[in-house]
């Protein structure tokens, strides 16, 4: 079959793969081994240690942080397939990507497809380098799964727009340099009345304030716009077009949320190495309490058939170009499963697994209360598993709103 | 959908034509009201093997087409979506036994007849209502088999057993010894307990002492590829069924609460779409094979139990009439779902194979 056939280029992968080893051998600090913390991004920026700068930079100046990106924007420039051999490189000594965030999940790759030469030759690379910060201005107080009503307006003055409203759960916001949103641009048309921009976050007029979430964090901020002026070059694409390409970019996120790559990686160990160490078991190994065992399996089971989901999806996308539509059954299904998973873990552990601070928990305890809680976010924010269904059924099954 | 090889397009639309022109499920409809001795058309499976079907894991010296388990899983596909009556599955998976574990002689002897459709073989383990194979009486002296196994998948047509004794595999032709006392299903398709008394058998030697476990896991796969095929029908048929019927001046179609379900069930079937595939990749590149057969299999009894309530439910009373084919599938689905483990069954296997 197709896995004992290797390909005729197999040469020049091997010399890739030896590149890649020379490099890590070289940039990857040891003492960064295994160190990626999975939450960052929801935790906010930390003081980035001198090994951690030097690693971003060193990935940062080949492009290897956006392996497939184009060159000529700062990309690495790589086929799937070499971005393939040098995650394999990476997993294998403990290293791992430093440069992520919206900017390289959401954004980047829908600039790259809507945006002008000048605005790709002046974004795209500070976020292959990770030296920039993007926040997403989306959703607003009464337009959130009913996005396309936001009020948000961006009035024009011939060489600016001048932009008032607010903005909610924007994510990192007190942390971003600037945002890409979407505006309202014309109050008469709900969906070709809006337009996709970029705002400096710096600007005055631009003021945020960090919501606290039930899990402690601060992960999410309001954003209120004062009369602030956002130059006409920071339109993308025409005025009118920001569902489109705001809709594009959704596609992006949903691919990333649903779990099927960093997700899978946060998760950390099977449920059931977890189990072992918190309920009896007998002299064989097998967990006393069967009830639980069944239901360790049957969500390990599930969580396997997703994640043959999650990569039938990629090799499908990979076959047919572009960011599939199976999107939205990605996202559905990741985070309900990862919700899944939180809530069997917490029951594992008992009470221990519910410390809040201090004395008695461990660290892992501890943060998996904070993700638990993170976690029922999930099926709300991206667009809510409510909104995801609406779009499977609408889009992809083809079933029709009332007549 | 797997990404297929240009044989295995070729292979799957031609499955997909035959089914839809010559075996659609008025053909099912004409076996139940015929009844014929085998419990399939024996026209139909003769075409079957024809086109090489039978002989998809076969090698090619001894007369199949070695297409690998993926080819055959999509065939076994097709014919499950519209209820086709054949015995392909317990044929290929007899003739996998004898390819894992029989001797030159009796691959020589036996495959090229399995693989051409002459005769038809199954596969004999169960010898009560539950799939459980660490449960074998079945005993062998002196080359002579005795025991009694319930509900073995087309016994009617078969010529060949292939027979769990406790001490391993046994070929047994039918002759004498070999008693069939038919056991009536729900889902009409041949299913007998078959009393071997004394009964000539040969041991399959080779593959190792986990040749039933690697047998089963085949037989696991390969009937979560049918429940695959059944499953994706009723959804497409309800789908249909939906856009079409108007109730309060309005398509069903256009309820948000069904259309909810109809995501969900979509949802699901992309798990056991990949499941199964994933099962029929492990049995071509020969890794991890066990645990993808319990994934598998579980994942195609718990999507497939789902789908053929909602499908009847979601098509309302006429779900519930004979003349609608919905009523078929859900009772298909409870034998198969019952067949080479039920879903506690797997998720047991799951749980020990990964060690809690």
């Amino acid at each position: 079959m197709a896995t004992l056939a290797e390909p005729k280029e197999a040469s020049a992968d091997d010399a890739f793969r030896e590149e890649v080893r020379a490099f890590l051998a070289e940039h990857f600090p040891a003492e960064l081994k295994g160190s990626n913390n999975a939450l960052a991004s929801v935790e906010g920026p930390t003081n980035e240690s001198p090994a951690e700068k030097a690693w971003r930079e060193a990935m940062g100046s080949r492009g290897w942080g956006v392996p497939t990106w184009p060159k000529e924007y700062g990309g690495g420039g790589l086929t799937r397939k070499q971005a393939h051999i040098l995650n394999e490189e990476m997993a294998k000594v403990g290293a791992y990507n430093p440069i992520g965030g919206m900017g390289v999940m959401m954004f980047g790759p829908t600039l790259l497809e809507y945006g002008s030469e000048e605005q790709k030759r002046e974004h795209i690379p500070p976020i292959a380098r990770g030296e920039i910060r993007w926040c997403q201005g989306y959703s607003e107080p009464n337009a959130g799964s009913d996005l396309a009503n936001l009020q948000t307006f961006a009035e024009d003055k011939g060489d600016h727009y001048l932009v008032n409203g607010q903005k909610t759960w924007t994510s990192g916001g007190q942390w971003a340099d600037k945002c890409f949103a979407i505006v309202r641009t014309d109050r008469s048309d709900k969906h070709n009345g809006i337009s996709f921009m970029l705002i400096d976050m710096k600007d005055p007029g631009v003021e945020v304030r960090p919501i606290q979430m039930i899990s402690g964090m601060s992960p999410f901020c309001e954003t209120f716009f004062t009369d602030v002026k956002v130059p006409k070059e920071n339109l993308v694409g025409k005025e009118g077009q920001g569902w489109t390409i705001g809709k594009r970019l959704l596609q992006h996120e949903r691919t990333n949320l649903s779990g099927g790559g960093s997700m899978a990686r946060l998760m950390g160990s099977a449920l059931s190495d977890v189990a072992k160490k918190y309920l009896e078991t007998d002299d064989q190994g097998v967990l006393v309490d069967a009830v639980m065992r069944d239901r360790i399996a049957d969500f390990e089971i599930r969580w396997q058939a997703f994640l043959l989901t999650a990569k039938r999806a990629m090799e499908e996308s990979k076959a047919q170009g572009g960011v599939s539509e199976i999107s939205s059954v990605l996202k559905k299904l990741g985070t309900k499963l990862g919700q899944e998973r939180a809530e069997l873990l917490i029951e594992i552990m008992g009470l221990q697994g519910l410390g809040w601070e201090g004395d008695g928990f461990s660290d892992s305890e501890l943060s998996g209360v904070r993700a638990w809680l993170f976690g029922k976010a999930t099926t709300i924010y991206g667009g809510s598993t409510e909104i995801q269904n609406n779009i499977i059924a609408k889009r992809v099954l083809g079933m029709l709103d009332h007549q | 959908m797997a990404i297929l090889n240009e044989e295995q397009e070729m292979l799957r639309d031609m499955a997909r034509e035959w089914a839809a022109n010559e075996s659609p499920v008025a053909a099912f409809r004409k076996v139940r009201a015929e009844k014929p001795a085998e419990g399939y058309s024996p026209d139909a499976w003769s075409a079957m093997a024809q086109m090489g079907w039978a002989g998809i894991v076969i090698p090619e010296a001894h007369g199949g087409s070695d297409f690998g388990w993926m080819s055959a899983g999509l065939v076994v596909e097709e014919l499950g979506k519209s209820v086709t009556a054949s015995p392909i599955v317990a044929t290929t998976i007899a003739a996998s036994a004898i390819v894992l574990g029989g001797s030159d002689e009796q691959k020589a002897k036996w495959l090229p007849r399995l693989a051409s459709g002459e005769i038809v073989g199954t596969l004999a383990v169960d010898e009560g209502a539950r799939h459980d194979s660490s449960r074998i009486e079945t005993r062998v002296n002196g080359g002579k088999l005795t025991g009694t196994k319930a509900f073995v998948h087309e016994a009617d047509g078969a010529a060949l057993f292939v027979v769990a004794a406790a001490d391993g595999l046994y070929l047994v032709e039918r002759g004498e010894g070999v008693t069939l006392s038919p056991r009536k299903l729900t889902d009409m398709r041949s299913h007998a307990e078959v009393t071997f008394d004394g009964a000539a058998a040969e041991r399959l030697a080779g593959g190792g002492d986990d040749l039933l476990d690697r047998v089963l896991d085949r037989a696991r796969i390969l009937t979560a590829a049918e429940m695959l095929g059944m499953a994706q029908q009723v959804f497409d048929v309800t789908l249909d069924y939906l856009k079409q019927r108007v109730q309060f001046n309005q398509v069903l179609a256009s309820f948000q609460a069904l259309q909810h379900r109809m995501a969900d069930l979509f949802g699901d079937l992309a798990m056991m779409r990949s499941a199964v595939e994933g099962g029929l990749e492990a049995l071509d590149s020969g890794f991890g094979v066990a645990r993808a057969a319990t994934v598998a299999k579980a994942e195609a009894n718990r999507v497939l139990h789902l789908m053929s309530r909602e499908g009847v439910q979601l098509h309302g009373g006429i779900g519930m009439t004979d003349e609608y084919d919905i009523g078929f599938y859900l009772k298909r689905a409870r034998v198969l779902e019952a067949s080479w483990g039920s879903t506690s069954y797997c998720r047991r296997r799951f749980a020990s194979l990964a060690g809690y």
